[in-house]
C-alpha cells in the first residue's frame, strides 16, 4: 500500500450517454489529460440519477460527485436535464442541512463536442474537492455524526412528497395552472426548503430513536435543536404513525420509532 | 443459472492502453474479484482474433457475465454483445469497462495511479455484471400506412415514393393546393424550368395513384401511440378524421422571411426575391432599368447564424432572367460571400457573370444603406463607396422555420432545433430519421433545401419509413421501466415527467396505475429517478446495477 503527502479526493462522476459521456471520450481520443480522480458512471440520461444516489455517494464516503447532462434544450431525450437540473438544486439544498458543502456536488452540462472542456471541468473540481479537503472538513462533524446526517438526508429525499413537489416543480414555475396561475420561483424555493427542512428533521429525530427509545430533551440533545422544535417534529411525527410511546420516565413520555 | 460466473477480458489495444496501464496487474487484479472465474489479456479485444477468445471463454468456462475492459460502449457495446449473443450468451449480460478513452489515454503520465484507476473501474464494472439480469427484446406490429404531414416537393416526392411501393399513403396539406413553396416560385435554377409545370406534373401523379389520399387545407390536430400504431387525428374545417398510421414523414417546409423594417422595404420598390418572382412571372419587370439585390438581408448574424445556402443561387437565377426579358437592364448583386458550391452551381455562378450582372462585396460591419432611388454600399474589393441609382431594390431575405413547427414538434414528440427547424437523430448518420422511432424528415423542415436536395431527402425519408412497414415489426430495446404496481399510487408524476408518452395512467381494478409502452420508451430513466412512490424500476439500470458501482477507492487498493 502506497502511502501519498497530500490528500487525493475520491470523486464519482454520472455521465449521460449522449453528451458527456462522449465528451469524456473526445477527451480521451484528443488526449486532454487530467487528473485520475474521477471514476465515472454511465447513465442513458442525466435524469436517471435519483437524489438518494447522490446522497448515497457521500455516506459510502466519496468526497464529490459530479453529475453531467447534454446542455439545456438538446437533451437527447428532450428534457430530461430540465428535471436534473430541479432535483440536484433540491439535492444540494438537503447537502447543506446535512453540514456539508454543496460544492461537493457538480451539476454541469457538457455537449459532446467539448472534450477539453470536459477535461477541464474535471481538473476544476478535483481542485475544489481538494481544496474543501475529506469529507466533513468543511463543517467539523465527526464522520459518524455526518454519516447519521447523510442518511436523514438520504431517507429525506426518499419522501413521496418531497419526491412529488420536485416533480411538479417544472410545471409549477413554468406552466400556469388551471387557474391561470404560475407560482414565482422564488415562492416555490422557499417552498422546497421549508419541505426539505421538515423532512430531514423527521428523519433525523426517528433515526435517533431507531435503537433505544428517548424523551424529547434527549432527542433535543441528539438531533441539536431545541426541545420546542423537536416537539412540533414529534407531533406531527405520531400523527403520521411514525412513532410510538415507549413508556413514561418521570413526567416524560420515552419515544421509539414505530415498526413495520 | 445460479451461481455467478464472470470472464474479465482486458484489452491492451495495441500499446494504447497496454503503453500506459499495467495490464498484467490488472489481470492479477481482476482475477481475484468476487465472482470471476476466467480472466484474458488481448492484444486487440475487438479482433477476430480476441471475439472468438471471448466465444471460447464463454463455451470452456461455462461463463455467464462478460465483462470487457477496453475502448467506449459508445462505440464497441454493439459488437460485443452481439459476440456474446453468438456464444448464447444474452447480450445483456455483458458489461463494458472503459479504461482506453476515460483512462489510459487521460492518465498517460501516471501510470501507477491511472492503474489503481483501471483496477477501481473493472471492478465496479464487476460489480454491476454480477447484478445484470437477462432482457429480451419485444416486437411490435406495424401498420403499412404512411402519414406525410407537407404537400411540398418533399411531401409529394415522398408521398409517391411510398405509394408505388406499395403502401397507403395519407398527404396532408395545410392549404388549399399542392405544392408548397413551389407555387411561389417562376422558374428554377438551375434548368430554368418553371416550377408551376413541375407542380401539376407531380400533382397529376398523385392525383392517379389509387395507394394516395389528398386532404388539403387540413392539419394535423393529435398524434397519439408509437413507431407501427399511431393514432393520428387531423382537422378538416370544423370536421375531424381520425385514421391509423404506422410511420409518420415531417415534410413541412419552411418560409422565407418578411422584412420588416429592413431596408425600406415596402414591397414595391423594396421587394424580397419571392416577390420579384411574382413580378418575373406577370412579366412586369420591363420598365425596370437597374436592378439591386442585396444578399444575406438579416441572415448570418447573431439572430440567425446560419447561412439558407439557396438565395445565392436563386439571385443568380433571377437576375438572369431580368437580363433576358430586358437585355439593357442593370443588374448589381450585393454580396457577402457567394455560396454556389457543386459542379453545376459554380458553372452557373460564371455564366451569370458572363451576361454582365455586376457583383460588389459588401462586409457585415458595413451594411449597404437603401435611400429613395439609390443603393449606398462599400466596395470591399475596391475599397471606396458606391452610390448606385436604381429602380428596383430586391432583398435577398432567409429561409425560416415556420412559426408553428414547434406545435407539430410538440404533438409528435420531436426536437427542433435552436432556429426552430427539426432536429435529425444524428446529422451524419441518422439525417432523415428522428431518434423517435417511426417518424421522418425530409426537406425545408429540416433546414434549408432546393428542390433537389428536397428530392433526394424524399426518397430517403421514403426508404427509411418503409423499412418498418416492409418487415411489418420494429424491436423495441428492453432499457425500459418496469412498475410495481402494489407500489404505484396513481399520482400521474411518471406520465407528466415522460416526453415520450411512453407512460399512461390505466384504471385497473385496484385503481388509476402506471402502464408502461414499451415501443414509445427511448429508456432514459427520468420517470423511476423521480417516482415519489420508488415504484419504477429501469431496467439495465436499477438502483442497485447503480449503487453496486459507487465503490470508495479506499476498498480497491489491495
Amino acid at each position: 500500500m502506497t502511502f501519498r503527502k497530500s490528500y487525493e479526493p475520491d470523486i464519482i462522476g454520472f455521465l449521460c450517454n449522449w453528451c458527456s459521456y462522449a465528451s469524456a471520450d473526445l477527451a480521451g481520443v484528443s488526449r486532454f489529460q487530467y487528473p485520475p480522480n474521477v471514476r465515472i458512471i454511465r447513465v442513458m440520461c442525466s435524469a436517471r440519477v435519483d437524489p438518494t444516489i447522490v446522497l448515497e455517494v457521500f455516506i459510502r464516503g466519496l468526497d464529490g460527485v459530479m453529475v453531467l447532462g447534454c446542455h439545456l434544450g438538446t437533451c437527447h431525450y428532450m428534457t430530461g436535464n430540465y428535471y436534473t437540473e430541479r432535483r440536484m438544486k433540491m439535492t444540494k439544498k438537503i447537502l447543506r442541512k446535512a453540514g456539508m458543502s454543496p460544492e461537493r456536488l457538480l451539476v454541469d452540462w457538457v455537449s459532446a463536442a467539448e472534450g477539453e472542456r470536459f477535461a477541464s471541468i474535471v481538473k476544476d473540481f478535483t481542485e475544489k474537492v481538494r481544496k474543501l479537503g475529506p469529507l466533513g472538513e468543511e463543517t467539523k462533524l465527526n464522520p459518524q455524526e455526518l454519516k447519521t446526517r447523510l442518511v436523514a438526508a438520504k431517507e429525506a429525499l426518499a419522501q413521496e412528497k418531497t419526491r412529488w413537489l420536485v416533480g411538479r416543480e417544472r410545471e409549477l414555475v413554468e406552466d400556469k395552472n388551471v387557474f391561470g396561475e404560475k407560482v414565482p420561483q422564488e415562492e416555490f424555493d422557499q417552498l422546497m426548503l421549508q419541505k426539505i427542512e421538515k423532512e430531514f428533521a423527521k428523519r433525523r429525530i426517528l433515526l435517533s430513536i431507531e435503537e433505544n427509545s428517548l424523551s424529547v430533551k434527549e432527542i433535543a440533545m441528539r438531533v441539536k435543536a431545541s426541545p420546542q422544535e423537536v416537539l412540533g417534529t414529534i407531533v406531527s411525527l405520531e400523527h403520521d404513525g411514525l412513532i410510538s410511546v415507549a413508556g413514561i420516565e418521570g413526567n416524560s413520555p420515552k419515544y421509539r420509532r414505530a415498526r413495520g | 443459472m445460479n451461481e455467478v460466473r464472470a470472464g474479465v477480458f482486458i484489452c491492451h489495444c495495441g500499446t494504447n492502453i497496454g503503453g500506459f496501464l499495467d495490464v498484467p496487474e490488472l489481470i492479477e487484479y481482476a482475477s481475484r474479484l468476487p465472482s470471476v472465474v476466467f480472466t484474458m489479456d488481448n492484444k486487440y479485444t475487438c479482433s477476430e482474433v480476441g471475439l472468438a477468445e471471448i466465444r471460447d471463454g464463454i463455451a470452456k468456462n461455462k461463463l455467464n457475465r462478460v465483462v470487457v475492459a477496453s475502448c467506449t460502449p459508445r462505440t464497441h457495446e454493439p459488437l460485443f454483445r452481439s459476440t456474446c449473443k453468438d456464444a448464447g450468451l444474452n447480450p445483456y449480460l455483458f458489461q463494458f469497462v472503459n479504461i482506453r478513452d476515460q483512462c489510459s489515454w487521460v492518465h498517460m503520465k501516471d501510470r501507477e495511479r491511472a492503474t489503481e484507476k483501471a483496477k477501481a473501474l473493472i471492478r465496479m464494472g464487476v460489480a454491476r455484471a454480477v447484478l445484470l439480469e437477462p432482457l429480451e427484446e419485444t416486437e411490435v406490429e406495424v401498420n403499412p400506412y404512411a402519414l406525410v404531414i407537407g404537400g411540398g416537393i418533399a411531401g409529394m416526392t415522398c408521398a409517391l415514393s411510398l405509394a408505388n411501393r406499395g403502401f397507403e399513403v395519407k398527404l396532408v396539406e395545410k392549404e388549399d393546393q399542392l405544392g408548397g413553396t413551389l407555387n411561389n416560385l417562376y422558374r428554377l435554377y438551375p434548368t430554368d424550368e418553371e416550377a408551376s409545370k413541375l407542380v401539376q406534373a407531380k400533382s397529376e401523379e398523385l392525383k392517379k395513384n389509387a395507394k394516395i389520399e389528398i386532404l388539403t387545407s387540413s392539419k394535423v390536430k393529435e398524434v397519439k401511440g408509437f413507431v407501427g400504431n399511431y393514432d393520428v387525428t387531423v382537422r378538416h374545417g370544423d370536421e375531424d378524421r381520425l385514421f391509423k398510421a404506422g410511420v409518420i414523414i415531417v415534410a413541412t417546409g419552411a418560409e422565407t422571411l418578411k422584412p420588416v423594417d429592413i431596408y425600406s422595404y415596402d414591397g414595391e420598390h423594396v421587394v424580397t426575391q419571392i416577390e420579384l418572382e411574382g413580378k418575373l412571372r406577370q412579366g412586369k419587370l420591363t420598365d425596370k432599368d437597374t436592378v439591386v439585390m442585396i444578399q444575406c438581408v438579416d441572415s448570418r448574424n447573431e439572430k440567425r447564424p446560419y447561412c439558407s445556402k439557396v438565395c445565392c443561387l436563386t439571385a443568380l437565377k433571377n437576375a438572369m432572367l431580368i437580363k433576358e426579358t430586358n437585355p439593357d437592364a442593370q443588374v448589381f448583386v450585393l454580396y457577402r460571400d457567394m455560396v454556389t458550391q457543386g459542379t453545376k452551381y459554380e458553372d452557373y455562378y460564371g455564366k451569370a457573370r458572363e451576361t454582365g450582372i455586376t457583383f460588389i462585396k459588401y462586409s457585415p460591419e458595413r451594411q449597404p444603406v437603401v435611400e429613395k432611388g439609390l443603393v449606398k454600399v462599400f466596395d470591399e474589393l475596391l475599397g471606396e463607396e458606391l452610390a448606385l441609382p436604381c429602380d428596383l431594390v430586391v432583398l435577398s431575405t432567409p429561409i425560416v422555420a415556420h412559426k408553428d413547427s414547434e406545435d407539430l414538434a410538440k404533438l409528435l414528440k420531436v426536437p427542433v432545433d435552436e432556429n426552430g427547424f427539426f432536429l435529425e437523430a444524428h446529422v451524419k448518420l441518422r439525417p432523415v430519421d428522428f431518434a423517435t422511432d417511426g417518424i421522418y424528415l425530409c426537406g425545408s423542415a429540416h433546414w434549408p433545401a432546393n428542390i433537389g436536395e428536397s428530392v433526394s431527402q424524399a426518397y430517403g425519408a421514403a426508404s427509411r419509413a418503409s423499412i418498418p412497414m416492409s418487415v411489418g415489426h420494429v424491436k423495441t430495446e428492453p432499457l425500459i421501466p418496469v412498475i410495481d404496481e402494489d407500489r404505484c399510487s396513481g399520482c400521474s408524476l411518471c406520465e407528466l415527467t415522460c416526453p415520450f408518452k411512453a407512460i399512461q395512467l390505466e384504471e385497473t381494478e385496484e385503481g388509476r396505475k402506471a402502464k408502461v409502452i414499451a415501443a414509445s420508451c427511448k429508456g432514459c430513466g427520468a420517470c423511476g429517478a423521480g417516482c415519489p412512490q420508488k415504484a419504477i424500476t429501469m431496467q439495465h439500470f436499477t438502483d442497485e446495477q447503480l449503487l453496486a458501482q459507487i465503490v470508495p477507492l479506499t476498498e480497491v487498493k489491495p
